[in-house]
């Protein structure tokens, strides 16, 4: 065998490793119940949840706690997951300065005893200039 | 006509001439070359060419005049800019909707195009057949035409009128000439010096890429498998060079706009551009070594379509809406999809047949390569390059993999890894720990001709190197075992370059160029592992004040979390080694150089004006009086924090906020830059100095002297009651009486004194003029004098005091990271330069020989 041939099997291993490595550390879309269940089996890996923040009639969002004053690293508010199961929801960061405006929010982390703590949120903003597409912002709170 | 129309007939134009010119260079091509109507064919087509590059000129003109000229009746200068935008803005205005950045990069490859024709004759026909079919595939993306019957949109075009973009909205019913009198702005992340720059330059990037896939698909054509490196090197270099500087200004604006706390995020779109450029950069340097070896021929090939065919995927990535519930910054889809992936495929695929129906011609090498030969460790420099890009794609095209299975019915439910900068630095990180060794290792072996049994040139270097690193590591308390291997790979890398220029090179600055953008590469790398891996969180929240019932609260583990900052107005708090103070909110007048408080101008509602409520002086000079009328950033607010070190010295930084109605909440950091170290700070929660606290009820107090009472939870005194000659803001005429009560407020740490006073005039009509304490939140009145109890009365009321909410992050050795971009720049133009001259001599003896 030739030199050439065993640097290329080297390359092609490496790549296999690298496309194995990338589904094993890939997260996924997930709702409030199955994280819920991911949770009790022990497993601390984050999924993302898509969900939708409920309004009431002035168009306040529901359940939403955030008093700087108090703590200024806690943001709550409560989230309808695509199985409309409601579940409130921790970030441990300043609430994200869009977050009123937004409808549909992408939240990542994992659940706890009774609240799902995230670190990340995705915000799923009415566009800035039209209200046709959406228009993206992102909010993280991964620590140094 | 409108400007509407022209602009849109133009880009018509645009079109067809870039189809009449595709289509009379590859008759040019397809003609033998001692057939006389090649001349004649290369001469038609060079003039459609010419006519295509006046015609995009003129479509970015007629934008920019739409644009510059503020007419809203058109969506595109509507939606992007606005009246208060000065002109180097309106710039970025035209780059910031999608359809102004394809014009962008039209634009470069037009510019480029010209050059192309004028500088290589030799080339020309086949070269252009390729490059004019890809600027129609570009031109195409704006043609914004519907095909009739078949209710398919071709493009989409910059130039629709308000009414033409929303067909039948109900204010267009109400009013069908309907002009909207003010824009709606630029997003303000991009209302920055280097949006300005940035943009032109990644496109310039992008635009070059072609240049060395037309060449190459023009080789492969005409079956001059070897003969293309020749044109096509130096401009590989420069591609580099374009695409990397752009790329690292896009880091920097990142640095200092966005408050994402990072100069780089590992953000899919920033990914999309990122492995382009390693293949470019892997590309280069096998196509150094292609003459004398045909594995490195046969990689370039594939190298120098994936580079181009990757910025096609770059694009598709970014502006088909795919990257969707994973990227923040993505365009938003235009419903160009479609055309994107066929332009994708057609290359793909015309790329792939010109290169099977070669791939028999290309030369093989008969010996093995030997390891002790410059040319086997350059390959495998490019292949771990190439390694490094693949790792990255693959994650980011998560979304598409999606995609791919919900095509085929399956279900697919992956999501991209959850901690994108951990996850991508792991890999990257054990990549670029190699690819530094071997840029040393390889420029030893280039230089100095190292061979089997004379290896110990290279002892040096590493014993130098190892001790080097043993020291940072030490000092530098340098602990995780992969910052330890990048560290000395980085090392050993600025070593060994180093010695080659001073060794070999003797300091030609001609051949130089290579080892210089290693030592840059090598720099960037410690610069990254200090700024990166070892900054520090200044503002952990230290103050004690977190009360809360919450179990939450109670468990230690949790005291990492507090990240942010609170500061009151007026009230130091400690934070690591600084003492910070926030002083209150300030604005910008655009022609004053320093920010002043909020309170000393009133902004005009809706507008970027605001009237002066006194004099504007900063030292000594005065620049407006009271009651003029000054330019203002009437969205921004800075907030004024003062950071005290333990030395006494002052700084001051102003992060800001805007607070824009259309795109709310925006916030930008402010660094305080040092020699060895970044401050960087942003605010995350801020108050808008436009909406005023609400008071609450008045409280009334009657106390006599010394007495004291209790104001809001604050300890108040009133110590005196005098009269007094002035009152600010009243002319006292000498038949008037003012008197002036001194309250004294104790807080925390400091006292205040609050003075309202009191005045009756000859007329016996009484003033009361309030006084506030922004500090406190606090407004006193003084309201009745009872000389029978001598007894006073006031009236108070309270606010919530002014804070922000911010978190201050410290980047040590940040500077190595920008000197080692710059090194890599200065390096990177070297090796370019010294490639063309390169080119320019062989072309000229080359056409001196075709004359004789």
């Amino acid at each position: 065998m030739k030199k050439i041939h065993i640097f290329g099997l080297i390359v092609i291993a490496i790549a296999i490793g690298i496309i194995v490595s990338t589904y094993g550390s890939a997260s996924t879309y997930s709702n409030f119940t199955e994280a819920e269940e991911l949770a009790q089996e022990g497993e601390t890996s984050e999924v993302h949840v898509v969900g939708k923040l409920t309004k009431d009639a002035n168009g306040q969002i529901v359940g939403m706690k955030y008093d700087p004053v108090m703590d200024a690293n806690r943001f709550e508010f409560m989230l309808v997951d695509t199985n409309k199961i409601v579940k409130k929801v921790v970030y441990l960061s300043p609430k994200p300065q869009d977050f009123d405006k937004s409808e549909q929010v992408v939240v990542i982390g994992r659940m706890q005893k009774d609240y799902f703590e995230c670190n990340k949120i995705l915000m799923k903003c009415p566009s800035k200039y039209t209200n046709e597409a959406p228009d993206f912002k992102e909010a993280t709170a991964e620590k140094i | 006509m409108t400007l509407g129309n022209l602009g849109h007939l133009l880009v018509i134009f645009s079109f067809v001439t870039s189809l009449v010119a595709t289509y009379a260079y590859l008759r040019a091509t397809l003609l033998s070359t001692d057939n006389l109507q090649v001349e004649t064919w290369k001469r038609f087509a060079r003039g459609a060419f010419y006519i295509h590059v006046a015609a995009v000129v003129g479509v970015c003109a007629t934008l920019y005049v739409i644009i510059y000229g503020h007419h809203f009746e058109y969506h595109y200068a509507w939606s992007h800019s606005s009246r208060a935008l000065p002109w180097y803005y309106m710039l970025s205005c035209f780059w910031e909707g999608q359809e102004g950045s394809f014009m962008l990069w039209m634009f470069w490859q037009a510019v480029l195009g010209v050059i192309l024709i004028r500088t290589n004759k030799l080339w020309e026909a086949p070269m252009m057949t390729v490059y004019a079919l890809v600027q129609a595939f570009l031109t195409s993306m704006i043609l914004g035409v519907i095909i009739p019957g078949l209710d398919f949109k071709i493009g989409s075009t910059p130039f629709l009128t308000i009414a033409e973009a929303n067909p039948g909205a109900p204010f267009l019913q109400l009013n069908p000439d309907f002009v909207p009198k003010d824009g709606n702005g630029l997003n303000p992340l991009l209302q920055n010096y280097w949006m300005v720059i940035h943009p032109p330059t990644l496109f310039l990037g992008f635009a070059l890429t072609l240049v060395p896939f037309a060449y190459l698909m023009a080789g492969l054509w005409r079956k001059q498998v070897v003969e293309w490196l020749r044109p096509a090197l130096p401009w590989t270099l420069l591609t580099g060079v374009i695409l990397g500087v752009g790329i690292l200004m896009g880091g920097y604006w990142a640095y200092e706009t966005l408050s994402f706390n990072s100069y780089w995020s590992w953000d899919p779109v920033e990914n999309a551009v990122y492995v382009p450029w390693l293949i470019v950069i892997a590309a280069l340097h096998t196509m150094i070594i292609a003459k004398k070896n045909a594995t490195a021929l046969k990689t370039s090939v594939i190298l120098v379509i994936a580079q181009f065919i990757l910025i096609l995927y770059s694009t598709f990535l970014t502006r088909s809406g795919i990257l969707g519930n994973a990227s923040v910054h993505s365009f938003t889809d235009l419903g160009l999809s479609g055309q994107l992936l066929l332009y994708l495929f057609a290359f793909i695929i015309v790329a792939t047949i010109l290169t099977v129906r070669v791939w028999k011609l290309m030369p093989s090498d008969k010996d093995e390569v030997s390891t002790y030969s410059r040319e086997f460790w350059l390959f495998m420099g490019a292949t771990v390059l190439c390694l490094a890009s693949f790792q990255v794609i693959i994650p980011t095209s998560i979304p598409v993999w999606n995609s791919i299975v919900q095509a085929f019915g399956g279900v697919s439910k992956l999501a991209p890894p959850t901690d994108a900068i951990s996850y991508y630095t792991k890999f990257q990180l054990w990549f670029f720990a190699v690819i530094t060794i071997l840029s040393g290792i390889g420029q030893y072996f280039w230089w100095k001709r190292v061979q089997k049994g004379k290896m110990q040139d290279l002892l040096t270097p590493v014993w130098i190197s190892l001790f080097i690193s043993a020291l940072l590591i030490t000092f530098g308390g340098i602990n995780k075992l992969p910052y330890i291997a990048l560290l000395t790979a980085a090392v050993f890398a600025l070593v060994s370059n180093t010695t080659i220029i001073i060794g070999v090179l003797r300091g030609s600055y001609r051949v130089s160029g290579g080892s210089i953008t290693h030592i840059g590469v090598a720099l960037m790398l410690i610069g990254i592992l200090w700024s990166s891996g070892y900054q520090k969180v200044v503002s952990l929240n230290a103050s004690g004040l977190l009360i809360s019932k919450d179990d939450y609260f109670t468990k230690e583990d949790n005291k990492e979390n507090k990240e942010n900052v609170l500061l009151w107005l007026g009230q130091p708090t400690r934070m690591g080694d600084y003492l910070l103070t926030y002083r209150g909110p300030r604005i910008e007048i655009r022609d004053v150089p320093e920010f002043v408080p909020n309170t000393w101008v009133d902004v005009i509602e809706g507008d970027f004006h605001a009237v002066c409520l006194r004099d504007i002086t900063i030292g000594e000079k005065t620049y407006h009086k009271k009651g003029d009328t000054v330019a203002v950033y009437a969205e921004n607010a800075h907030y004024e924090v003062e950071y005290r070190e333990p030395n006494g010295r002052i700084a001051t930084l102003y992060p800001r906020v805007q607070f824009n109605e259309k795109m709310g909440l925006v916030t930008s950091p402010d660094i305080k830059r040092e020699l060895n170290k970044d401050l960087y700070s942003y605010v995350t929660v801020g108050s808008d100095p436009k909406k005023a606290e609400e008071w609450s009820p008045t409280e009334n107090f009657r106390v006599a002297m010394q007495d004291t009472f209790f104001v809001n939870d604050f300890v108040a005194v009133l110590e005196s009651v005098g009269r007094t000659d002035k009152v600010e803001g009243i002319a006292l005429t000498p038949n008037d009486v003012a008197v002036k009560a001194q309250i004294k407020i104790l807080d925390k740490e400091r006292e205040y004194f609050i003075t309202p006073t009191f005045a009756i005039n000859q007329d016996r009509m009484v003033m009361r003029k309030p006084e506030v304490n922004e500090d406190l939140g606090l407004r006193v009145q003084f309201m009745e004098i009872d000389p029978k109890t001598g007894t006073f009365s006031f009236a108070v009321n309270s606010k919530q005091r002014d804070y922000i909410v911010m978190k201050a992050v410290e980047k040590p050795l940040i500077n190595v990271l920008w000197i080692g971009t710059i090194v890599l720049i200065i390096g990177f133009m070297m090796s370019t330069i010294r490639r063309f001259r390169e080119f320019r001599l062989v072309r000229d003896k080359g056409v001196e020989l075709e004359k004789v």
